[in-house]
């Protein structure tokens, strides 16, 4: 038998999978990691991005949108720890452009007050949720 | 028929009364389906990190961050405790009181100085009555809890440990089982306890941390800190309002009771209030005929 992770994905909102998987992909702050049993522990950040579970089988992968948060890496488990998460099939697309337009207006027009950090992590989310919505979409 | 119109009164008053506790238990039962909810979409999350903490705990890090190291000699402890902001919740806070000041004793016989940092403030009051140093309190965080609100409190306490004035910290709370049942818990805060997988990680080991052990730990603490303290605020809300729930429940069914024994009463007297009357007319008349 085919080794197998144990894959937790939580976020602050809920709980969004639980299940063995033979790879899990996540974007992580220093670039994107793939992670197959046997990986030695590991703690780092994650960033905006798109968090993938193959179960193995030649079963399909599974998208999630993390917009941040923590991955902890055991040697046959691994826990994400999401900030806020989503199933990418859940993603809206409207909501995610007019995100992206809303951040991107309030960096090009910078006014005294506003909070640049934030625009640039909003806008960081908003292009992270395009690039999974399009990639999806070239699956399907 | 002295008594009856006393009688009538009182079912009255407690008419009046089963009316408003049949209101306050509605209210509960809508408030704790909401309450329920947040406490089970942040349930995961907190049992999620919990975990990880227990694994950090274990490892052999390159560098200590001062929540991981247990001091050898534990003078004063610090207590966070949440509380409901209201009563009329059953035993719910005072099950919890009782539970603490057990626990309290114990620790005071063998010397240990106590401090303490309310949520809510029912055991604010608790604490102003029996003395106890309280360092922080908040009060009046609402149906829906924002970990905003809480942080500035807990900080209070993390920096007491972080400057040697605690030597450990525990998080005093109910946890809710169901909706009959809650239970009063007392967990350990900081320094952090291992996990309960410890036996197949015993070997020495550690982690990768990416970018850097620092910053990574500092930050993963921080929100552990802070969600665990969430997730007991949120908890104790659910707890309150399933408590408020069956306490008014009981209380509606009591008056109930209550009422129905009293009118039977009142319908005793009236009946022999009647009797007594109709005998006086009988025997008067019967008295003319003669």
């Amino acid at each position: 038998m085919a080794m197998t992770l144990h894959i937790d994905i939580v976020s602050a909102e809920g709980h969004l999978y639980t299940g063995q998987g033979q790879m899990v992909y996540a974007p992580a702050v220093m670039g994107e990691i793939g992670i197959a049993p046997r990986h030695t522990p590991l703690l780092t950040r994650l960033k905006p991005g798109d968090v993938r579970v193959d179960p193995g089988n030649n079963q399909p992968h599974q998208h999630f949108y993390v917009s941040g948060g923590m991955i902890e890496v055991q040697p046959f488990k691994v826990t994400i720890l999401a900030d806020t998460g989503i199933r990418a099939a859940d993603l809206d697309e409207a909501a995610a452009q007019e995100a992206k337009r809303r951040a991107e207006d309030a960096l090009a027009n910078r006014q005294a007050d506003m909070d640049m950090a934030k625009a640039q992590a909003e806008l960081a989310e908003a292009v992270a949720q395009l690039k999974i919505i399009s990639q999806l979409r070239n699956i399907r | 028929m002295a008594g009856a119109k006393e009688i009538r009164t009182k079912i009255a008053s407690i008419k009046s009364t089963q009316k408003i506790t049949r209101a306050m238990e509605m209210v509960a039962a809508a408030k704790m389906r909401k309450a329920q909810d947040r406490m089970q979409a942040s349930r995961p999350y907190a049992e999620k990190i919990s975990q990880v903490i227990g694994h950090v705990a274990l490892a052999n890090p390159e560098y200590h961050h001062v929540f991981m190291t247990p001091r050898s000699e534990v003078k004063r402890i610090g207590y966070v405790i949440v509380s409901s902001d209201r009563g009329l919740c059953g035993g719910l806070n005072s099950n919890l009181f009782r539970s603490l000041v057990k626990e309290i004793k114990d620790l005071q016989a063998e010397g240990k100085e106590l401090v303490y940092c309310t949520v809510g403030s029912k055991s604010l009051g608790f604490f102003r009555r029996v003395g106890g140093k309280v360092l922080a309190q908040v009060s009046h965080l609402g149906d829906a809890p924002h970990i905003e609100d809480l942080v500035g409190t807990i900080k209070v306490m993390l920096d007491a440990y972080t400057q040697g004035e605690v030597d450990e910290i525990r998080l005093a709370y109910n946890t809710f089982v169901n909706t009959m049942t809650q239970q009063p818990t007392v967990s350990q805060l900081v320094p952090l306890v291992p996990g309960a997988d410890a036996a197949e990680l015993k070997h020495h080991w550690d982690y990768i941390y990416e970018p850097d052990a620092r910053v990574i730990l500092d930050n993963l603490l921080t929100t552990y800190i802070e969600f665990i303290s969430y997730q007991a605020v949120v908890e104790n809300g659910a707890c309150e309002q399933s408590a408020r729930m069956v306490a008014m429940k009981s209380a509606t069914d009591n008056a109930g009771e209550l009422i129905n024994e009293l009118q039977l009463i009142y319908n005793k007297a009236r009946q022999s209030a009647i009797t007594q009357e109709i005998s006086e007319i009988v025997g008067g008349a019967a008295a003319i005929a003669n």
